[in-house]
């Protein structure tokens, strides 16, 4: 299941200080979530919803308006607190127990639906507010750019193909390539997790065939969990789909073993 | 501009010309109007206050000197404010009472400096021999000595703002419910300083103060010696903003302004970068409103009222936020445009001041300030 290019990135290829211990991805799993349930003014946005994510997977997520998507990424970082169920990375961090930032410092980085950068920043300095460091207060103040980060702030910067924008206001791009510098600026984070949602919205035929080939090179070393609603590109870069219905998981499996299901061409792809 | 951007091109791997961009001015343009205005505070000022005779064309009288030292001070508050502003995208209407406690630390200490020489004669100030008090309040302890006052101009606004700050940013209180909060906690503020039983000298304030460590309050050298402070710490401040707006943390706070949930999911944790940067804030307005009171000598309640945090945004506004200079230049138009006004056209004046802001908005948004970045592009 685990394509090569280990999933041991601990090793001391991280020039920032390392604040918390790694996840332990012993048992496979990198995310963990059981029984989840959300209502928002008897709502129900997320119902019962257990998923596991193994690490170095490639997931897409997909299902109708209001089946639970963003509200399920919103719980695996922090925004949501769920009115029941666990949600575990790895084996021991309880992410239910966490903030935003503290969630996003264990690695576990989000983009989302909306390109978000910070439009006032360039490119290159979007990226350096984004590297894994040590972001309390009193460090950041005195922080410099040292020539290891700046080497990954270059790598990066070729990886999204951003180089030649490197010192423009990042508000001044193109919508696809804010959403390029979003990405870059999760991988500056070094995260073990990507959550993305809907990474290829508004982005052309061109982007968004960059985009599966981007996606596919970091799986492996990255866990993904892609929120699509273009199928063509799901099935270019899916490993396992999961169907998501009504705050439930609807159906699980390849590309394929889902598209057959009789319960998801009904609610879903049968349209 | 556009060369620079031809060789950036031309070299995409050379991201350095990222970090060389200008965050304002750039160091040799920075040091050059830092000599100028050294040397016109410290030389040109002093020379021609003390020492050219008053017949003399050149002479610079001592309320111009007292005028500039009130608008060094508004400038400074002005700075503060565009901190939080200008860089942090949080508006505060309340930084009025940051300025006011300030002042009303170095006024007690100026108060007690008055010793037998008010009106009743006692060791009391004048208000609370009014007031038929036989003792000082135990929260008048220590303020006869300078050390412990200027303590307190640092510690009281700077410990109210962070506890202020802690709740409000840790309830995620934003834009204009935060800035509603701030002008309601000046004005309670100021309703509390304005009752007699408060021990402050209600409506009245303080005022007649006679002395500063020993040396006459009125004498010129003492009024040319706070001048010279005041100009000294809106330097210093120039600078200290400076070192920070370009820092990394100077780029979490303007990431902050626009676009937080970016910066929380980037792993800072926003409430302790406002919070820092809110405290500071607090604590500069703290300064500049005890370097203030000696030298216009009085301060009151007033001073807490919710149009003067209002004016302190407006000033930030017309001299352009998110930049250093901008609320500098917009602190000394707007108030030397208000002490020719009110001499004037005095009951125009805040017609004249809001229509200002309204012009300002709409056609310099980015403030005085602004025009000048606007002309090199």
């Amino acid at each position: 299941m685990i394509p090569s290019g280990s999933t041991d990135r601990s090793g001391g290829s991280s020039p920032g200080r390392v604040l918390q211990p790694g996840v332990d991805i012993s048992h496979r799993g990198i995310l963990y979530l059981d029984a989840i349930s959300v209502s928002f003014d008897g709502f129900k946005a997320l119902n019962d919803l257990s998923l596991t994510i193994d690490a170095g997977e490639l997931r897409c997520v997909i299902g109708p308006n209001g089946a639970g998507k963003t509200t399920m990424m919103d719980v695996i970082t922090g925004k949501t607190r769920p009115d029941a169920g666990t949600a575990f990375f790895g084996q021991t961090i309880d992410l239910t127990r966490l903030t935003e930032p503290e969630i996003a410092d264990r690695g576990i980085g989000r983009k989302f639906q909306k390109p978000t950068v910070f439009a006032q920043h360039t490119v290159f300095e979007n990226l350096e507010l984004a590297r894994k460091a040590d972001k309390r207060v009193w460090p950041t103040l005195r922080a410099k750019l040292d020539s290891t980060a700046y080497g990954r702030i270059l790598a990066i910067l070729d990886t999204i193909k951003l180089a030649s924008e490197a010192r423009r206001l990042a508000g001044l791009l193109s919508h696809g390539q804010k959403q390029w510098l979003e990405i870059g600026m999760l991988l500056m984070q070094e995260p073990q997790l990507l959550l993305l949602d809907e990474p290829v919205a508004g982005m052309t035929d061109d982007e968004t065939m960059r985009s599966a080939e981007l996606f596919l090179s970091l799986a492996g070393e990255y866990t993904l969990v892609v929120v699509e609603h273009d199928m063509d590109f799901v099935a270019r870069i899916a490993d396992r789909v999961t169907v998501l219905h009504e705050g439930h998981v609807l159906a699980e499996g390849s590309m394929q073993q889902v598209q057959q299901d009789e319960q998801v061409i009904e609610v879903f792809l049968g349209r | 501009m556009k060369r620079e951007d031809i060789e950036a091109a031309a070299a995409p791997a050379d991201a350095a010309f990222a970090l060389s961009r200008l965050h304002g001015a750039s160091s040799r343009t920075v040091l050059a109007m830092l000599g100028v205005a050294v040397i016109v505070l410290f030389v040109v000022f002093p020379v021609c206050n003390l020492m050219v005779p008053a017949t003399s064309a050149l002479h610079i009288s001592d309320y111009t000197v007292t005028l500039l030292g009130k608008i060094m001070c508004y400038a400074i508050v002005a700075l503060a404010m565009d901190l939080i502003w200008g860089y942090t995208g949080i508006l505060s209407l309340g930084h009025g009472l940051f300025f006011a406690l300030g002042g009303y630390a170095m006024g007690m200490y100026l108060m007690r400096t008055i010793g037998r020489e008010g009106v009743y004669q006692s060791e009391l100030p004048d208000f609370m021999v009014f007031l038929d008090w036989k003792a000082y309040p135990w929260y008048w302890s220590f303020t006869d000595h300078f050390w412990y006052a200027a303590l307190l101009v640092v510690l009281v606004p700077g410990l109210l703002a962070f506890v202020f700050g802690y709740f409000a940013f840790r309830s995620r209180i934003k834009g204009v419910y935060f800035s509603i909060i701030t002008q309601a906690l000046t004005y309670a503020a100021m309703l509390l300083f304005f009752r007699n039983d408060t021990g402050f000298g209600g409506n009245n304030g303080f005022t007649d103060f006679k002395r500063i460590l020993g040396f006459s309050i009125t004498a010129p050298t003492t009024r040319m010696a706070l001048f010279l402070i005041t100009g000294a710490a809106l330097l210093g401040f120039l600078l200290l903003g400076r070192a920070i707006v370009r820092s990394k943390l100077g780029r979490v706070l303007t990431a902050i302004r626009d676009a937080e949930t970016r910066v929380m999911f980037s792993g800072y944790n926003p409430l302790y970068f406002k919070l820092f940067i809110w405290t500071l804030s607090a604590v500069i307005c703290g300064i500049a409103g005890a370097l203030y009171v000696p030298q216009v000598g009085i301060i009151n309640p007033s001073e807490m009222s919710p149009a003067n945090s209002i004016e302190i945004a407006i000033w930030t506004a017309v001299g352009g936020r998110g930049t250093l200079i901008g609320p500098v230049l917009g602190a000394a138009v707007v108030n030397l445009g208000k002490s020719w006004f009110t001499q004037v056209l005095p009951e125009y004046w805040l017609f004249v001041l809001g229509l200002v802001f309204i012009l300002v908005t709409l056609f310099l948004p980015r403030g005085i300030a602004g025009l000048w970045t606007r002309s090199r592009t």
